[in-house]
């Protein structure tokens, strides 16, 4: 093989490179995120919540098309409530802390979906009234 | 999940047959359509331009329009600020001042402006001098649906009306060409700090998507009548309701009124029509 | 063969220079664009496509403008052009690579630029434009590279790289008619719903390609020790003329129509093209004078070329400056005023005027600048493989 030293050493600092944020942080994924539980104390969500843990993203994802595009706007009935779908309008009845709910895992996962720029939270609602 | 992906590649598959069976299917549509369009009869909802592949839509399905009564805004035209205002709040639609940016979904113009093909010699001072709504015409054969390249607008089936994916809107603005009523807008810049106050129930919109009328979909889903409508409710000023259904009231304005429609030889077939 | 980049005179690395930094200020002001918003360009509701997608357009036809050196060469044997088919190819491509960053320029939200494959929708024509725009460039990288490559080594190219040569005509063809689709199937926007859009586009474009490379030869041919051969830039000059020649007379054709038939909206754009729209007392021109240094251009061009082939004398300074004021009158024709004038007036019968702010330009200047910046480079690999194997 040419170039052997070269190619191996270029290789060892490609892969310390690529692996920078594990080692720099001492093998250690940090403390884990505590999203907090739904103020109003409700106790039952649209699924399990290892499923809403895993899979919310494609849930609303499912739920747009549905509403958007299918005309199907039939309710969830959730704890003998019931809610239209969406994120607004179902998912932060309950969640309403975005801030600690949502963006603390999204945080910890260096994940920024693009929901709020459209869809208003809370807190958005209460600053746009203290105007 | 897997119903995404499997849209996906069904898609695919059936974008190499459409491709070349699209000209016959517009060409089908686009005639049985205009047979029926002439003299603001309803056409059958079978004739949405689509020919992507929702031909098969029933002609008895509902296709939802409205009929302004001018008569109605020329007494009162602070009925129709009413009527815009509660719009503007139902869906967040925010207020710039620079006419360059402007969002509009329902707004005032004049009738040369709405009705361009029409003689604008020696009309009355009454029209002269009156605004007129301008809106989204929810068109049988929307040229903005053909024109987008994500599917991010399309009619929605049940009802007809023609409506924004905003989630998957690439902001190209060729819809905004295609339109020939001007009733899109795009979001040059984060529209929130124009919004003076949110509606909690509606979402705001994003900076680089198009925007419009969606004939509140949303508040129909809850049996509620447009936000327009209701604002001028005991007026008669906007009935709205399915222009495919002989019995609504609708149905009935247009058999006894003389009603125009916006452009109608861009064939487009709007659901809006204006008694003048 | 990327290693012919590598090693140039002074004046090649100061050019680069330049092209680089005009690429940065493009970036510079591509990132503030895209954290603020569309609202900093000069757009509006109105008028809402700008330089961005006139620019594109007119790049389109760039690239298919190379269609006029292949074709000759690979259908009519015209051994001639030997020597510059490789460079129409390579025109091709850098034309396109900026077709599609205008595209993404221009785009709202040019993270989800993939919905377009995601949501495939074939009664759209941006769809069919994506297909071929993507469709020749590839099939441009790919006749250009195997061709260079095959003459580098001396041999004949591979038999089977004649089906993409092939195939790559009828794409030339195709970009340009797509593009004009884009425009001409609109309803409610009467300058462009016109037949006659997609053979005036080809027209204009098999004169602003050939004319973009006589620019570049005659640089070459200063800087680069490189002689396309009189016999050759004649014939380019005569593909020029005719397609000068249709294009113009496409156009009064335009003219005709509007104004003999004195439909409105058939007149209003031409009007405020040429002689500025009157409308509530106001009078909006702003684009009278470019159109009329077009015309001027034009004309002035095609006579040169002209005075050429009358007199029979030739002199390549002067074929320059033709290509220059062609491809100038052409670019004005189709890069500003076929797409901003389609815009006159608005669907309600308002007029709003588009002036392109400073950040736009910058960003225009910036795709330009790769544009030329990536020309140069595939140029310099063209002239350095023909150098190669003179010697």
């Amino acid at each position: 093989m040419y170039n052997k030293g070269l190619i191996v050493s270029g290789l060892v600092i490609f892969v310390l490179l690529v692996t920078f944020p594990i080692w720099f942080n001492g093998l250690d994924a940090g403390p884990l995120p505590k999203p907090e539980l739904p103020p109003g104390g409700e106790k039952e969500c649209v699924a399990p919540a290892a499923e809403m843990r895993d899979s919310h993203m494609q849930l609303l994802n499912e739920w747009r098309d549905d509403v958007l595009r299918n005309s199907d706007r039939v309710t969830v009935t959730v704890g003998g409530k019931e809610y239209q779908k969406g994120l607004q309008i179902a998912c932060m009845q309950c969640h309403s802390n975005k801030e600690k709910f949502c963006d603390t895992c999204h945080e910890y996962a260096a994940v920024s979906p693009t929901c709020w720029d459209c869809h208003i939270t809370p807190t958005e609602l209460a600053k746009k009234e203290a105007q | 999940m897997d119903n995404k992906r499997r849209k996906f590649l069904k898609m695919a598959g059936a974008t190499v047959l459409a491709g070349i069976s699209a000209p016959a299917l517009v060409k089908l549509s686009s005639t049985s359509a205009v047979a029926s369009g002439e003299g603001g009869q309803a056409a059958p909802a079978a004739s949405h331009g689509n020919a992507g592949g929702h031909g098969e839509e029933q002609p008895s399905g509902v296709r939802l329009g409205m009929v302004i009564d001018m008569r109605q805004f020329y007494q009162d035209q602070g009925l129709l600020d009413e009527a815009i205002a509660a719009c503007v709040k139902a869906h967040n639609v925010p207020q710039i001042p620079d006419p360059k940016s402007e969002i509009k979904w329902i707004w005032k113009t004049g009738f040369g402006n709405l009705f361009p093909e029409h003689s604008q010699k020696l009309r009355s001072e009454k029209i002269k001098n009156s605004q007129f709504p301008a809106l989204c015409n929810h068109c049988d054969n929307p040229s903005c649906v053909k024109a987008c390249p994500t599917k991010a607008t399309f009619v929605v089936e049940k009802n007809g009306i023609v409506a924004m994916d905003f989630h998957r809107c690439i902001g190209c603005r060729f819809c905004m060409a295609a339109c020939p009523y001007g009733a899109r807008s795009f979001n040059w810049q984060d529209p929130r700090p124009f919004i003076k106050e949110y509606n909690a129930d509606f979402p705001t919109r994003m900076r680089g998507v198009v925007e419009k009328c969606n004939f509140c979909g949303e508040r129909l889903a809850l049996g509620l009548e447009p936000a327009c409508v209701e604002a001028c409710k005991g007026t008669g000023a906007i009935v709205f309701g399915d222009l495919n259904d002989s019995h609504s009231e609708i149905r009935k304005v247009l058999d006894q009124e003389f009603t125009i429609q916006r452009k109608p030889s861009a064939g487009t077939m709007p659901s809006v029509f204006y008694i003048v | 063969m990327i290693e012919k980049t590598l090693k140039g005179k002074p004046a090649y690395w100061i050019w680069l220079a330049i092209l680089g930094s005009l690429i940065a200020i493009g970036w510079a002001c591509y990132f503030r664009q895209y954290a603020y918003g569309l609202g900093l360009t000069g757009m509006s509701r109105d008028v809402s496509w700008g330089l961005y997608i006139s620019q594109f357009t007119f790049l389109v036809g760039v690239a298919a403008g190379g269609l006029m050196l292949v074709l000759p060469y690979y259908i009519h044997n015209y051994k001639v052009f030997g020597r510059i088919t490789i460079l129409g190819e390579f025109l091709a491509i850098a034309a396109l690579v900026m077709c599609l960053m205008f595209i993404m320029a221009d785009l709202g939200q040019p993270l989800r630029g993939l919905n377009v494959l995601f949501y495939p929708t074939p009664h759209s024509m941006l769809f069919w434009d994506m297909c071929v725009l993507w469709g020749y460039l590839l099939l441009n990288l790919l006749c250009g590279w195997v061709i260079l490559t095959a003459e580098r080594k001396q041999v004949p190219p591979p038999k089977w790289i004649y089906f993409f040569v092939y195939l790559s005509l009828p794409f030339a063809v195709s970009i340009h008619t797509v593009t004009a689709m884009l425009y001409c199937g609109l309803p409610g926007r009467h300058f462009w719903l016109s037949a006659i859009i997609a053979p005036r586009f080809l027209a204009s474009a098999f004169a602003a390609g050939p004319s973009l490379i006589l620019i570049a030869c005659a640089v070459m041919k200063k800087f680069a020790n490189f002689d396309v051969g009189e016999e050759a830039v004649k014939k380019l000059t005569t593909i020029i003329m005719y397609a000068v020649i249709i294009n113009t007379f496409f156009f009064l054709l335009e003219f005709f129509v509007g104004y003999y038939s004195e439909v409105p909206g058939h007149m209003h754009a031409l009007e405020y093209l040429f002689f500025g729209l009157e409308h509530h007392g106001e009078v909006y021109n702003n684009l009278v004078p470019f159109m009329w240094t077009a015309t001027l251009f034009n004309f002035a061009g095609l006579g040169i070329l002209a005075y050429m082939k009358i007199s029979k004398m030739f002199d390549f300074r002067l074929v320059t400056v033709a290509a220059v004021l062609i491809f100038l009158a052409l670019w004005a024709d189709k890069g500003l005023g076929f797409v901003f004038a389609g815009f006159v007036p608005n669907p309600l019968e308002e007029v709003t005027e588009y002036v392109p702010t400073l950040n736009e330009l910058g960003i225009t200047i910036g795709v330009w600048a790769t544009g030329f910046f990536l020309l140069t480079l595939l140029y310099k690999i063209a002239l350095g493989v023909e150098h190669e194997v003179e010697e």
